[in-house]
């Protein structure tokens, strides 16, 4: 579709390629006055996706929020996939999001028809989520923004943290990797509109499905892969839980032309400063090539769901994943704490 | 021939883009330096360049320049051909998959069914978009075997990227097990797999 003013060309970094480097994040929360709270079960120490506090006995209420600049110049797709990232921190946390905000930015020579477009890609995917946007705010800036705060609900015994992975569990991850080393392919013009649609679509797509077949079996920790990358997230799992994860590089799901652009360089900033991140926890046990440990380290957007749970269990869940989600894969599995937080094999 | 860009103030991923419209323009021997301003974008030339086949060194320079020097490499025929084949792999379709289950083509006359056949594998290979992947099975793996009319164009198939595949157990039943000539062997598991996950199945 045509936009009057191309939307991606006014933003400097790719969707959550953005996000500002877990460790550095870190270092600058240092040190502040909080309030504890015994209610507050998930809150930032953990690094979770999301923060839950107990209501009562049977609710928790979980919070997020994210946001991100145009990663498609399709302003209604922007829309879609923005909300559809935010909303997935909720279902990470094994919760069903209520309430959204908007939050959104808009640059100077956007039209109000393109402002308009966003927020109904937005809308559509709170809808499709079934929670309710109910207000937000809306400033004018050099970029674009946009993306929710979400508040969703979940049984407090059911809230899934990314910290509570045991050994003997497997590992399945829900969409395959290589989002943002194929968005900096598409704006090299690198990329066919045939894979930027397939691309778009997974981002577009919700995790909800993923999220109602896994809360029906025992799983013990999730997450969703965003930012931090495949690699990224699932090092603040090993961390979180005190155990090492192994993960089966032949078994991760990818799009086949990351590879390919990876190679040749294109590889975003984010992936970079997630290599920073982890690779100090990381021991690699086989051959892998650059490119591929490039898409490991690649930073997702609206990314799929990684989860564990026990191994006798993870069979008939994954069928189950597949006969909606035919990329679901198991990827992995975990250990007892070995010398290294991450092992790719 | 030296060549100096300046890739300075850039975003990513434009020093690469840059690189590489600046490395088409130059010749086999000639030097390529582009001059960026962060670690990163010496990473992902370097990336490039090494892809490229190209010899790469980096240096910084100060504080915030650094300088990825690429000695171009390989007779230009190279490069082109490298081109070439990167253009057949986009051709192919993703998830078309082929699925030719008798060596004949339709039922009625066998003699007709078995040029019908010739002509459609010969048609296969003149499409702009070539399939994934095409599996073969019961009579179809005669069409994968020695002595099979559509041997060369199944061959030239897999040699633009094609995946040719053939029921082993119909190997086995038709005793051609030692006749296949082109692609590989499959089971029945990787064939339901395959068609659950085709996003087009094309059966003549």
């Amino acid at each position: 579709m045509e936009t009057e003013v191309k939307l991606t060309k006014l933003a400097s970094c790719a969707g959550c390629g953005a996000k500002m480097g877990a460790g550095t994040l870190a270092k600058m929360l240092e040190g502040f006055k909080a309030h504890s709270d015994p209610q507050l079960i998930v809150g930032y120490d953990k690094s979770d996706d999301a923060s839950v506090y107990v209501l009562d006995e049977n609710t928790a209420l979980i919070q997020t929020t994210d946001f991100f600049p145009p990663i498609v110049d399709d302003p209604y797709l922007y829309g879609k996939i923005a909300a559809t990232n935010a909303l997935s921190d909720v279902y990470a946390m094994g919760g069903e999001p209520r309430l959204a905000l908007n939050i959104l930015c808009a640059a100077e020579g956007m039209e109000d028809s393109t402002i308009r477009e966003i927020l109904r890609g937005g809308y559509d995917a709170a809808y499709d989520a079934g929670a309710i946007i109910t207000g937000g705010h809306t400033i004018k800036g050099a970029e674009p923004i946009y993306g929710l705060a979400v508040s969703g609900f979940a049984h407090p015994q059911r809230v899934l943290t990314n910290s509570n992975a045991k050994p003997g569990d497997v590992l399945i991850l829900t969409k395959p990797l290589g989002i943002g080393i194929i968005t900096t392919g598409a704006k090299a013009d690198m990329v066919e509109k045939e894979v930027m649609d397939r691309i778009y679509a997974q981002m577009a797509t919700l995790n909800k499905a993923a999220r109602d077949i896994m809360v029906a079996y025992d799983v013990h920790s999730c997450t969703d892969v965003t930012g931090f990358a495949l690699m990224g997230h699932s090092y603040e799992m090993a961390q979180g839980s005190n155990c090492t994860i192994h993960i089966q590089v032949d078994k991760v799901p990818y799009h086949p032309e990351a590879l390919e652009l990876a190679s040749m360089g294109l590889v975003p900033a984010g992936a970079y400063r997630n290599r920073d991140y982890a690779q100090a926890g990381v021991s690699i046990r086989k051959g892998i090539s650059l490119a591929m440990e490039d898409i490991l380290y690649d930073p997702q957007t609206s990314g799929g769901l990684l989860f564990a749970l026990p191994e006798a269990e993870a069979e008939a869940c994954l069928a189950q994943l597949k006969q909606t989600i035919p990329n679901a894969a198991i990827i992995g599995y975990v250990t007892e704490k070995e010398d290294s937080d991450l092992v790719l094999e | 021939m030296e060549k100096i860009i300046d890739c300075k103030g850039m975003a990513c991923p434009l020093p690469v883009v840059n690189a590489k419209k600046a490395s088409e323009e130059l010749n086999s021997g000639d030097v390529l330096t582009v001059l960026v301003d962060n670690e990163i974008a010496v990473q992902n030339l370097t990336r490039f360049g090494e892809h490229k086949g190209f010899g790469v060194s980096a240096e910084k320079k100060g504080e915030q320049e650094y300088a990825v020097i690429m000695q171009l490499a390989g007779t230009p025929a190279e490069p082109a051909r490298e081109e070439e084949v990167s253009c057949v792999m986009d051709s192919r379709r993703k998830g078309m998959l082929v699925v030719l289950s008798a060596n004949v083509m339709g039922t009625g006359d066998p003699k007709l069914g078995t040029s019908l056949m010739k002509a459609f594998v010969f048609a296969l290979t003149k499409q702009d978009q070539l399939p994934d992947t095409i599996l073969c099975y019961n009579t179809g793996a005669y069409l994968t075997c020695e002595g099979a009319d559509t041997l060369e164009d199944m061959k030239l198939l897999e040699s633009e990227g094609v995946t040719v595949l053939t029921c082993g157990t119909c190997l086995d039943f038709y005793g051609l097990k030692e006749k296949l000539a082109v692609g590989g062997a499959t089971n029945m598991y990787d064939i339901v797999e395959r068609m659950e996950n085709a996003a087009q199945i094309i059966k003549p």
